[in-house]
């Protein structure tokens, strides 16, 4: 049942400083950080208390409304700090690491348990946490049956970390994860992989693979859900990142969590963009100075791509789900006559004036100025061309603005994340901010209707 | 350093206070601001809403100038004092400097009040409800003064302009919250509120309306006429202007409308910049000339003879009536405002057809007024939510079968 996916509308950014194919071991940090945030609408209940000693794998926190979902340390280490924030809600847990690292053990796992041990061993071990759901884009419900799991591989973000090259000689983790994740459904495991790709993932048992080609977001696995089977109202479907795979088969094939990662390190302020072996939580200040960005200089640093990525302070950490970490010039700063002149430097997909559409393999150094004011929503057509779900992006967002769920619910909310949403508000002429409006529509129906 | 810092300097002393979005909007048209991206994409494309609208005004300058040469060539040659064109598009007869003076201090005002009212209302409601000047009004202020006739009293068009901004645009909210194109509104006004002005053969040629009050009066001046070819095909007369005239522009009109091979490029500028909707350019006529093939077949079946009051315009060939009136000037600027048109790319076809075939239909039956584009596209901005209504539910229902399917 293998389909080939090949979309047009889209846009490739692309952009000047792509991670070179080398992989260097990050300085090993010493302070690690959790942020409950990064598992969007999960309440925690903490478990490890300041001062205590924990095991890599050994769990920090649980979830409130599900208390057998875990939510694991990634090295071993003390737990330094709880960070607060208002209401006393959990900022990050910080943990400083062992010397020596140790290993909570779960024991190799067997893989041909059935459906219900699969699940309880994966919320146990805190590999709930990579396995995604859609309606809302949320950790997935563990009492839920999805009609289909999606795994992306192949990324074809702006300055995304190349998983061919990250995932390579994985196939055992990948193949031991997909084997688990097929139990959970009656739908198939489908994966993407590009269509000229070499993945790892390309010849895994247990699931369907599917070739896309075409400009980004080819590579979302949001548009491998809408070309293969959209999610309809009353259905689920669970999402996982390829990456996270391998943390998944390592902790099925030897009981241990590895929090181990390869990541890029890309954008055009780093001066040797490259990638990196570290783990998750980790200080990005142990990757991004050696050979990368001015101490002093004026950049954005971004744990994720440039397009949904998070800001993050230079002495920040990488978050949870991220395998790359971007750093661009900011654009903080005045241009003369911007709105009228030529442009030949920055990246448009109209011809107003723009001559991006002249350089089609250019790559262009872009900064993060907003190249102008937000406004009402005013251009129509232009998201379309960039948006390849079968769904109406402005119509969308106006109802996810003026919050009639029943709306939302018609036009197609159930099937959409934040990230579908990156590129139409990347085009957009009236600098709204549509991951946002996507992401608060998506909570309110969480909210409202669960 | 110096401007830029200092100008900085003063956006960050106004921040926060009434006067902010009016020091903003100067201030932006020299700088784009140094805002940065937060949350959501970390960077954006070049375009903005000031981009945009300036494409359209590039795409409407050529009418402008065109329209001030077009002035002084109506007025002195119905005044006899020069021949008319001879040798196509560039005859010499009519880009003279003559002819331009007289065009640019009579459209200079027009274009000068289009702006200062329309632009001061702006700011002023900017002001008062604290949102910052939308860049809507740059090209609604260049189309006023390109859709009204020569000779139109300037306190006519300052009300108008009050009119229409604060009506057809601010009480709903700003730029992109109208429902009728502000631009139209304006000139809808002034069509309704002072008809003998906008309508009939005195105001379309520069002088007209002057020299019918010293007649008046006892001067034995011959009398200009200003009738536009709509007006004579409306009562039936002949029309004594060549295709060619007709596309290159030398005939009597609005200020900016009569030159059709103007309108064109302009036209195919928008749609090559990707700012104008080719979806509607295209359906608007395709709609025109089905509309125009209709009444000529009608004609043809001899339904309506030359008794009839209708069978000046009917009886005009089809895809002339692209060439004369408003008509292509209000399919390329107007019925594309992507605000009040169809918002879907379906619902723009509909939309766009519908405008072209009402257009020819009110042209040939409305007997106060022979153009209908005007009245189309207002019509037509009233049922474009509709029509997105139903192209929109069209996905809806996809959806829903999709789901019963699986269910089934």
């Amino acid at each position: 049942m293998s389909k080939d996916i090949k979309i047009k509308k889209g846009l490739d950014i692309k952009l000047i400083g792509e991670a070179e194919q080398t992989i260097e071991n990050a300085i090993i940090s010493n302070f690690y950080s959790i942020k409950p945030e990064d598992f969007h609408s999960i309440i925690p209940k903490l478990v490890a208390k300041e001062g205590t000693h924990v095991k890599a794998g050994e769990t920090l926190f649980y979830n409130k409304d599900n208390e057998a979902m875990k939510f694991v340390s990634p090295v071993s280490g003390e737990i330094t700090e709880v960070q607060r924030g208002p209401r006393r809600r959990i900022d990050a847990i910080k943990i400083t690491a062992d010397k020596e690292q140790t290993y909570a053990d779960f024991g190799k796992f067997d893989l041909n348990a059935d459906a219900e041990k699969t699940k309880a061993h994966l919320l146990a071990t805190g590999c709930w946490a990579f396995i995604k759901q859609r309606p809302y884009d949320v950790i997935a419900k563990a009492d839920r049956t999805p009609k289909a799991i999606f795994v992306s591989g192949y990324a074809s973000a702006p300055l995304a970390a190349d998983l061919d090259f990250t995932l390579a000689g994985k196939e055992a983790e990948l193949q031991a994860a997909i084997t688990a994740l097929s139990k959970f459904t009656d739908g198939g495991v489908h994966i993407s992989v590009g269509a000229n790709s070499n993945s790892p993932l390309a010849n895994l048992q247990n699931a369907i693979t599917h070739k896309v080609s075409g400009p980004h977001p080819s590579g979302n696995v949001g548009t491998l859900i809408n070309k293969v089977n959209p999610v309809n109202k009353g259905e689920t479907v669970w999402t996982v990142n390829a990456q996270d795979l391998v943390i998944i088969g390592e902790l099925l094939l030897t009981g241990k969590f590895n929090a181990e990662r390869i990541i890029a390190l890309a954008g055009s302020s780093v001066k040797k963009p490259r990638y990196f072996r570290t783990k998750l939580g980790s200080e990005i200040a142990t990757m991004v100075y050696d050979n990368g960005v001015e101490r002093d200089g004026n950049d954005r640093f971004i744990s994720g791509n440039v397009l949904s990525g998070k800001r993050v302070q230079p002495d920040g950490y990488l978050d949870y789900y991220s395998n790359v970490i971007s750093v661009i010039p900011e654009g903080n700063d005045y241009e003369l006559f911007g709105w009228n002149k030529p442009v030949f430097d920055k990246v448009s997909n109209t011809r107003a004036l723009t001559f991006s559409w002249l350089t089609p393999n250019k790559k262009y150094d872009l900064n993060t100025n907003m190249n102008g004011e937000h406004r009402n929503f005013v251009l129509t057509g232009n998201y379309e061309q960039v948006f390849p779900l079968d769904i109406y992006p402005m119509q969308i967002l106006k109802s996810c603005l003026y919050k009639d769920l029943d709306e939302m619910e018609a036009l197609g909310m159930y099937e959409v994340a934040p990230e579908d949403f990156a590129l139409t508000e990347f085009v957009c002429v009236s600098k709204q901010p549509h991951q946002q409006i996507i992401r608060a529509g998506l909570d309110l129906m969480l909210e409202e209707i669960g | 350093m110096g401007l830029k810092q200092n100008l900085h300097n003063l956006r960050e002393k106004y921040k926060g206070t009434k006067m902010a979005p009016a020091f903003n909007a100067l201030h932006t048209f020299l700088y784009t601001p140094n805002d940065t991206a937060h949350g959501g994409t970390h960077i954006k494309a070049a375009d903005d809403l000031k981009r945009t609208m300036n494409t359209v005004i590039m795409a409407l300058i050529p009418c402008l100038i065109f329209g001030m040469f077009n002035a002084g060539y109506q007025h002195y040659l119905a005044a006899g004092e020069i021949e008319a064109v001879t040798s196509g598009f560039f005859s010499s007869e009519f880009w003279t400097l003559q002819n331009f003076t007289l065009g640019f201090w009579k459209i200079l005002p027009i274009l000068i009040i289009s702006y200062g009212v329309g632009l001061g209302v702006e700011f002023l409601f900017a002001v008062i409800k604290g949102h910052e000047v939308e860049e809507g009004y740059l090209v609604t202020g260049m189309l006023v003064p390109l859709i009204v006739p020569i000779d139109i009293p300037l306190w006519m068009l300052v009300v108008a302009v009050i009119f229409g901004v604060v009506i057809g645009k601010e009480v709903f909210g700003g730029t992109g919250m109208n429902i009728l194109n502000p631009a139209l509104t304006i000139r809808a006004f002034l069509f309704f509120a002072y008809p003998t002005w906008m309508s009939g053969d005195k105001v379309w040629v520069e002088g007209a309306v002057e020299r019918t009050k010293e007649i008046a009066n006892g001067s034995t001046a011959d009398a200009i006429s200003g009738e536009t070819i709509l007006g004579s095909l409306a009562q039936s007369h002949g029309v004594d202007y060549s295709v060619m005239d007709m596309f290159y522009g030398f005939i009597p009109g609005s200020i900016g409308e009569t030159s059709t091979l103007l309108i064109l490029l302009g036209g195919l500028f928008l749609v090559f910049t990707k700012i104008g909707s080719w979806r509607i350019m295209l359906s608007s006529v395709i709609g025109a000339l089905v509309m125009g093939y209709i009444f000529n077949l009608v004609v043809a079946a001899g339904w309506i003879t030359d008794t009839s009051k209708f069978y000046g315009l009917m009886s005009t060939e089809f895809w002339h009536h692209l060439l004369i009136g408003g008509m292509a000037f209000g399919i390329v600027y107007m019925a594309t405002d992507p605000v009040t048109a169809s918002q879907t790319n379906k619902g723009k076809w509909i939309y766009g057809f519908l405008i072209g075939f009402v257009s020819i239909m009110i042209r040939v039956f409305n007997p106060a007024y022979p153009e209908g584009v005007m009245l189309a596209i207002l019509l037509m901005n009233v049922f474009a939510p509709t029509i997105d209504h139903y192209v929109v539910q069209g996905n809806v229902k996809r959806r829903l079968k999709r789901a019963k399917i699986k269910t089934a």
